[in-house]
């Protein structure tokens, strides 16, 4: 407001400017406090946890707090020959402690996925010191060394020594078949043992042709219920709904029940004469169930989009595209497909966001070549119980999901998603 | 979809491939869900289509799966649809408070950091379950929760909210904000116009968010897995561990009351989205 122009006030004295603005703020925070009971719960039990995945993913505190002393001498240490009586002196105390603790155990199995054979001679000392068999008044290098030949060889020192940070990337590392090398740099896993990567592109390369199927399959369809008069649309859009109501495990069984050997789909084959009754084809527990299931169950939330953005395209421009010469395929292709783009992009990203995080169907119609990156996570969060490496894994993999929902959110905008 | 008479014979095939290609993703989209039916009926112990079923002898069917189902000593099914009803309920009820309340400052256009927060209370909707679940565990072992019906509710509230969120806000999206104001300036107080106006008209989205979010917590197998104890289970929990282990055809007699569940689901949240579509004056 220029000085010249008299302000105008409110019939209270105050300036309308500020009287707006303090309105402005009171609704402002009035909006707020209705989103704030829903934002806080999603805080503390959603977006906390999985920040603290990250922290667990990385954290390495566990031996360092079990070796606290060690690691302070080794600071000195250069690492090239075997450490100096101090280093030695240090980690018998560390262990003594550790011993008393009875944790000795845990020591023994974080250092060994270190370097193997450090479990067996973190128990042979532990029973010289159960015993009072070091002697703390001379060397105890010298006594440490005489244990097991391998406590003289300068590598396990390394190991230890690369224990010492609080915190390790090796579980990503691991995540993408790598590892720390023994001189700290990373190395790769031997190729017949690269399980991970195989199970990344497999991921990608699974939702990416399940995305193109149900483009492929929902394109017609999404067409043909826009285009149909309402009565008969209507029912036809049941056929797209009823699956997408259904249990994702009614679902699953039902595609058990028709790929399985002696299910329905081979009967179908057998009885056409495509294949002979005792060359079945496998159909289940590999790839080819994965596909098939992945893609009808995930299929309607490429309609549901398409749909919605075919039905605001008038048949009149379809008319006119013809009326001024184009064939039906060069009015098809030149006006309708262009403007479909905005639909197929929303259900295109819908549909791989879902299927890339896949576990439910590849887990029970997969088998082993069918099986999908979650599948990874919760085998390790269930069965090694290396909670930290699938902690890892997801966050790998959410990573590669926020950014397509960052795209989709720039291209679509999440309050433009459509439900039903 | 009648072709006017016209139409040259090259676009007349191109059309009948089109309806054919129509015809067979219908068919694969809803077919699956039939086989379930007749084999639920089964008077065997196998999963397939026997002799007897072919040729429609009534010996070939039966009820027994369904009276395993229900009277079945061993059989969990009981406790499994007591749970889930339970769960599902009061996640639903959770999820429609904190949703509709969230939906309702979203839509205010005074609501700062509009994009982001709105992302954010989407985000279990699109961040893969098997992330959600193990985050959710963490959570849930650490204020032991883990293993009690409070948790999986939780869990399920967290899911169900962006259901809720999503569909209320569409339904405020044509809401004509004059009428609240009209209330005010005739003296009602804000609680009283939310009971009064605001929520009558916005009622079908409130009631078919909370159908997703029943939906969504009725069928959630992948966070109860890691959340549930023997004495939470589900029935999706038991599904999962019936088609992992041993396919008994008492497993489709529960998926046939499921289809059967879905179904009317289906129907009133069609109902549902027809009025409230009507009543923001859309017509088609």
């Amino acid at each position: 407001m220029s000085s010249e122009t008299k302000q105008i006030l409110t019939t209270d004295g105050i300036p309308l400017e500020v009287s707006l603005k303090k309105a402005e703020k009171k609704n402002k925070i009035k909006a707020f406090l209705l989103v704030a009971p829903l934002l806080l719960f999603l805080i503390i039990t959603y977006v906390f946890p999985i920040g603290e995945m990250f922290s667990r993913s990385i954290d390495d505190k566990m031996i360092t707090n079990m070796l606290p002393k060690t690691f302070k001498e080794m600071e000195k240490w250069d690492g090239k020959e075997l450490p100096p009586e101090d280093v030695f002196k240090a980690f018998y105390y560390d262990f003594k402690l550790l011993v008393e603790k009875q944790e000795h155990g845990k020591l023994g199995q974080r250092l060994n996925k270190e370097k193997n054979g450090f479990n067996s001679i973190t128990k042979k000392l532990f029973r010289q010191v159960k015993r009072n068999k070091i002697d703390e008044g001379i060397s105890i290098k010298e006594q440490i060394m005489k244990v097991h030949k391998r406590w003289r060889n300068v590598e396990y020192w390394q190991a230890i020594k690369r224990t010492a940070p609080p915190y390790t990337l090796a579980k990503y590392l691991k995540g993408m078949d790598m590892y720390y090398g023994a001189d700290g740099s990373i190395a790769q896993v031997d190729e017949d043992r690269r399980i991970h990567r195989i199970l990344w592109l497999r991921t990608l390369e699974i939702a990416f042709f399940v995305t193109l199927f149900c483009f492929l399959m929902g394109y017609p369809i999404a067409h043909l219920l826009a285009t149909l008069p309402m009565k008969y649309s209507n029912l036809l859009m049941i056929c797209v709904l009823l699956p997408f109501w259904t249990s994702l495990l009614v679902r699953t069984a039902s595609w058990m029940i028709l790929l399985q050997q002696q299910g329905v789909v081979n009967d179908f084959f057998v009885m056409i004469g495509l294949v002979a009754d005792d060359s079945r084809p496998e159909m289940m527990y590999n790839k080819v169930g994965t596909y098939v299931a992945m893609t009808q169950i995930l299929l309607p939330f490429m309609v549901l989009p398409l749909y919605s953005v075919m039905k605001t395209i008038s048949p009149s421009l379809m008319r006119a595209g013809k009326s001024l010469g184009g064939t039906p395929f060069v009015a098809f292709w030149k006006v309708y497909f262009p403007l479909t783009i905005p639909g197929i992009g929303a259900g295109c990203l819908l549909v791989f966001i879902l299927a890339i995080g896949y576990y439910i169907t590849p887990a029970l119609v997969g088998g082993a070549s069918g099986t999908l990156i979650s599948n990874q996570i919760a085998f390790h969060m269930k069965q090694t119980l290396d909670w930290s490496f699938a902690s890892a894994m997801g966050l790998m993999l959410l990573t590669g999901v926020l950014v397509i929902y960052w795209i989709y959110n720039k291209l679509v905008g999440v309050d433009n998603i459509k439900l039903g | 979809m009648a072709l006017p008479s016209y139409t040259e014979t090259r676009y007349r095939i191109w059309h009948y491939f089109y309806i054919a290609i129509c015809t067979f993703v219908f068919f694969f989209l809803i077919a699956p869900l039939f086989v379930i039916f007749p084999l639920s009926f089964n008077a065997e112990e196998f999963l397939v289509f026997s002799e007897g079923m072919k040729n429609l002898d009534p010996d070939a069917f039966s009820l027994r799966w369904y009276e395993d189902m229900i009277y079945g000593t061993k059989n969990p099914w009981g406790l499994a649809a007591k749970n889930s009803f339970i769960i599902a309920i009061f996640a639903t009820i959770g999820s429609i408070i904190l949703g509709t309340l969230a939906a309702l400052g979203l839509s205010s256009r005074h609501m700062p950091y509009k994009g982001i927060i709105m992302a954010t209370l989407i985000s279990p909707m699109i961040v893969p379950l098997i992330i959600s679940g193990v985050a959710i565990f963490f959570f849930m072992a650490k204020v032991g929760l883990a293993a009690t019906h409070t948790g999986i509710v939780l869990a399920h509230i967290i899911l169900g909210t962006p259901f809720v969120v999503i569909t209320v806000t569409a339904t405020l999206s044509g809401f004509d904000h004059s009428v609240t104001r009209a209330a005010a300036s005739l003296g009602s107080n804000p609680v009283n116009t939310f009971m009064k106006i605001t929520l009558p008209l916005i009622l079908p989205g409130v009631i078919s968010g909370g159908l997703f979010a029943f939906v969504t917590s009725f069928d959630e197998v992948v966070v109860v897995l890691f959340l549930a104890g023997l004495e939470n289970t589900t029935i999706p929990i038991q599904m999962w561990t019936g088609l992992r282990e041993q396919l008994s055809p008492t497993i489709l007699a529960v998926a046939t009351c499921l289809i059967i569940l879905s179904t009317l689901i289906l129907i009133s949240a069609e109902l549902l989205r027809r009025r409230s579509e009507r009543l923001r004056g859309i017509n088609r």
